[in-house]
């Protein structure tokens, strides 16, 4: 019963921060509605189990990735209004169309299917429980090379923004 | 007395995931183009916390790491590119950046 609480008041919180993003006009809101919806997702790791997942998700998402997206809003400036005219011909009833089928066919998914997707799963009695030592055992064994590559990416990630963002001078020193 | 199973997450998820595509295709301006992106990755990432759990399975957890860390290298490089072509435009606006046509 409490995860049902949880799920419909935290649900709402998540899709409300979701249309935030897509419908604000200040893309600090956006941001902010973003906030909103990654820490409901923390809410819902904590609740499937994923305790380390939960954690790591709130410090790297709050903590960096929207602190730059932030950064990023107010260098380049929040007063442009921002031109919504449509420049392709059957862009708009394009989305609308694909919108409804989506709707359509999800909703009959979900409900004609009962919200049933694993019926077989045998995790109700048998939960994996996401301490930090569960998933070092996984992470430090089976997935060790993804573990190293996942190292090698964020070095190269880390100097490709400083080659990219970084600021030349147009005329030379000497 | 109502039980919240995986494919409520599932469903949750693919709304998300819904709102996002959405996101991507009627807005212009780059960076909430961009928050979109995040929100699709994490709309899949509580799938597999999810799908992990009724699998009885830590393999969906480990999943949801990688996913994190490709998003975070993600968006520093997006951004990166962005702050970039803001110097050189004035504009975050993608239909003006036609300059990329071969």
């Amino acid at each position: 019963m409490i995860e049902f609480v949880i799920f419909v008041v935290i649900g709402a919180a998540a899709i409300g921060g979701a249309l935030a993003v897509v419908f604000a006009k200040n893309p600090v809101y956006a941001a902010l509605g973003l906030l909103g919806t990654l820490f409901s997702l923390g809410v819902f790791y904590v609740v499937n189990l994923a305790h380390l997942v939960a954690a790591v998700h709130v410090i790297v998402y709050a903590g960096a990735v929207l602190t730059l997206f932030l950064f990023v809003i107010m260098m380049i400036g929040v007063d442009k209004d921002e031109d919504t005219s449509e420049t392709l011909r059957f862009h708009r009833p394009l989305v609308a169309g694909l919108a409804g089928i989506t709707l359509l066919v999800g909703g009959a998914l979900a409900f004609g299917g009962r919200f049933d997707w694993v019926p077989t799963a045998s995790g109700q009695e048998n939960p994996p429980n996401g301490t930090v030592e569960a998933l070092a055992g996984r992470l430090f064994t089976d997935w060790v090379l993804a573990f190293e590559v996942t190292a090698l990416l964020l070095t190269i990630a880390a100097a490709g923004a400083i080659a990219l963002a970084y600021f030349r001078r147009a005329e030379p020193v000497e | 007395m109502i039980e919240v199973t995986s494919g409520w997450y599932m469903t949750l998820a693919a709304v998300l995931f819904s709102i996002g595509l959405l996101g991507i295709l009627v807005r212009r301006n780059a960076l909430i183009m961009f928050m979109c992106v995040e929100l699709m990755l994490n709309a899949v990432n509580l799938t597999f916390v999810a799908a992990g759990r009724a699998l009885g399975s830590l393999e969906g957890q480990v999943s949801v790491f990688f996913v994190l860390v490709v998003a975070a290298a993600e968006v520093v490089v997006g951004l990166a590119i962005i702050v970039a072509i803001f110097r050189r435009r004035e504009s975050a606006s993608v239909d003006e950046l036609s300059e990329l046509r071969g």
